[in-house]
């Protein structure tokens, strides 16, 4: 595991971890990017999952893995329990991901979210042809997609404004997860995959 | 059951440990001297650092895998889970399993002479609690060399004296395995606990818990405590698909003989149960059940009790588990996550309720194996 290089999203959340943080990670797959931040961040780290083969990858891994689903809150976490609270493509599969996300900021000082962006142009493009997108980004058809509440870059800024919660910077990717000039010049249609580091309301 | 068959222990011996010093209690007494039935398996390395303790719950004892013979067609009580190859691999650790302190199978307890009056201990064996017991199980480490488990694991009661361990002796438990457990008893549970006390001490033939000077056992108590108690080990579906409600007649007898399958298995298991175990251990127990709250000397508040802890935790519910249920093992979790401790919480799917611990369900024994393995590559390396 420690020789495979991390992708390229999940190192540029390794960038915005402060060395030895309290760190939640909520849907945290096989624990690669929990195990990353132990050894390059000395992080306290957990994650929470419901998969079992991703649990038990996890306890391989030597990764601590709480069995938890996200859609029942964090009520069991004390608030501001943790400095940094992340959840990475999973935001369009939640119940309330409002919710959540508001969740996230109290029980840690800061969230960390990624998501596709519903506002790329091959999704319009799929749209305004009369068709639900399947995109890199998102591979399901329709009827097969555990996505249920999509974004665009521009809905997920409106909510962060309506909400209060503040934007301390944010990251733009492209297909291959690379960030380019394209992305900054029209975010909301170049970017297939946003990150997004919100701080709470003060 | 036999020896020879893959992943078991094969034949064990039991043997008695005399610890000749005195144990101070928490309950203010003292014990001049005690014995210790122990079963080990797998072999101790040379700088002992691959031990592994394994607690019993209520009514379990020192046997926990194999067997006592080549014809013994019943293993030991946690033999799905322990052996070669098994989640606890007695290829990789060395294995200790004890009977407690109070116990009836052969460790100093009710059923065993007082050296200062030569008779049974019977009521006058002090009352334990789980602190007392992890005092005694840490003399044991000594005995054998052993400066620091590299795992204890325990279900149930086992549980409550995994996290004891862990409290109590941070520097001497590298790995806390709590299976099925409960940070403290509900008042439901001290309930039925009380039900089955209740049962006993007021059957006549308890005789105030001198009963073997009567040369007699308190059997219909202890039959009804253990019918009681295994209502509480099983699920309502585990139940219902083990014995439905049907008449085992083509009608009604309008009488109080066995009718239903759930009354003869009850029956059959408090019979079984007075046959192998003793009275007065069971009141001893359950009271120590009963005691159980690491929580209790610091403010109420468990993460405070865990503060000092040194190991990594491995926590371990079951769906269908009504007697410590999942929630129960979440504010364990919790507590270990507020005080900063590694924890890893997993929820099994199962059907059959508090038992389930001792099954060999898949994805159990993957987590607990995977777990463990990394805790022996820990050791050798």
């Amino acid at each position: 595991m420690s020789d495979t290089p991390l992708r390229p999203d999940l190192a540029l959340i390794v960038d915005w971890i402060r060395p030895g943080a309290r760190v939640l990670d909520l849907g945290c797959g096989d624990g690669i990017l929990l195990a990353h931040l132990t050894r390059e961040r000395q992080v306290q780290g957990y994650g929470l999952e419901i998969d079992e083969p991703h649990i038990t990858a996890c306890i391989n891994a030597g990764v601590n893995v709480i069995e938890a689903d996200i859609d029942d809150g964090l009520k069991e976490f004390r608030s501001g329990s943790f400095d940094v609270v992340i959840m990475t493509q999973a935001l369009q599969a939640l119940v309330r991901p409002d919710f959540t996300i508001a969740e996230m900021l109290r029980v840690g000082r800061r969230a960390i979210i990624t998501f596709p962006n519903f506002g790329h142009w091959r999704v319009r493009r799929s749209l305004f042809g009369g068709h639900m997108p399947v995109t890199p980004a998102l591979p399901e058809p329709w009827y097969a997609t555990p996505n249920i509440h999509l974004c665009t870059v521009h809905d997920f800024e409106s909510l962060c404004l309506d909400r209060g919660w503040r934007i301390q910077d944010r990251r733009l990717l492209d297909r291959s997860l690379r960030e380019g000039t394209r992305m900054r010049v029209a975010p909301n249609l170049f970017a297939e995959h946003a990150l997004y580091l919100l701080e709470a309301p003060q | 059951m036999g020896a020879s068959l893959p992943g078991s222990v094969g034949v064990v011996t039991p043997r008695k440990i005399p610890f000749e010093q005195a144990l101070h209690l928490d309950c203010g007494r003292s014990l001049p001297r005690f014995d210790l039935m122990v079963e080990t398996y797998g072999t101790l390395n040379a700088t002992a650092s691959n031990a592994l303790l394994v607690c019993h719950a209520l009514s379990g004892d020192h046997h926990a895998a194999g067997v006592h013979g080549p014809d013994d067609r019943k293993p030991g009580w946690w033999d799905t889970c322990i052996g070669p190859g098994k989640p606890i691999d007695t290829d990789r650790f060395f294995v200790v399993s004890l009977n407690n302190l109070g116990g009836c199978r052969g460790s100093t307890g009710p059923n065993t002479p007082n050296p200062q009056t030569g008779q049974l201990y019977g009521p006058d064996f002090p009352l334990l609690t789980v602190r007392d017991w992890v005092r005694s199980q840490a003399m044991l480490a000594d005995h054998f060399g052993i400066q620091r488990w590299a795992a204890v694991v325990g279900g149930s009661l086992g549980g409550m004296q995994v996290m004891q361990w862990a409290i109590d002796f941070p520097e001497r438990i590298a790995h806390a395995v709590v299976i099925a457990a409960a940070p403290r008893l509900s008042a439901q549970n001290i309930a039925f606990n009380e039900i089955a006390r209740q049962a006993i001490l007021t059957d006549p033939a308890f005789h105030g818990g001198r009963f073997y000077a009567h040369n007699t056992v308190p059997s219909n108590g202890l039959k009804l405590a253990r019918m009681l108690g295994h209502i509480t080990y099983l699920s309502d579906e585990a139940m219902r698909a083990k014995f439905g409600n049907e008449l085992r007649a083509p009608r009604p007898g309008f009488n109080f003989d066995v009718e239903f399958e759930v009354e003869s298995y009850l029956r059959y298991q408090g019979q079984r149960f007075v046959e192998r175990f003793d009275a007065n251990t069971y009141l001893l127990m359950t009271k120590a059940l009963d005691y159980f709250d690491p929580a209790r000397d610091h403010g109420g508040r468990l993460a405070d009790a865990f503060r000092h802890a040194e190991a990594r935790f491995l926590v371990i519910a079951f769906t269908s588990d009504w007697r410590f249920s999942p929630g129960r093992s979440r504010e364990i979790v919790q507590a270990l996550v507020e005080a900063g401790k590694d924890v890893s919480y997993t929820l099994i799917d199962s059907d059959l309720g508090h038992d389930d611990f001792l099954m060999d369900i898949p994805h159990y024994h993957d987590v607990l194996r995977g777990y463990l393995r990394r805790v022996a590559d820990g050791v050798s390396s």
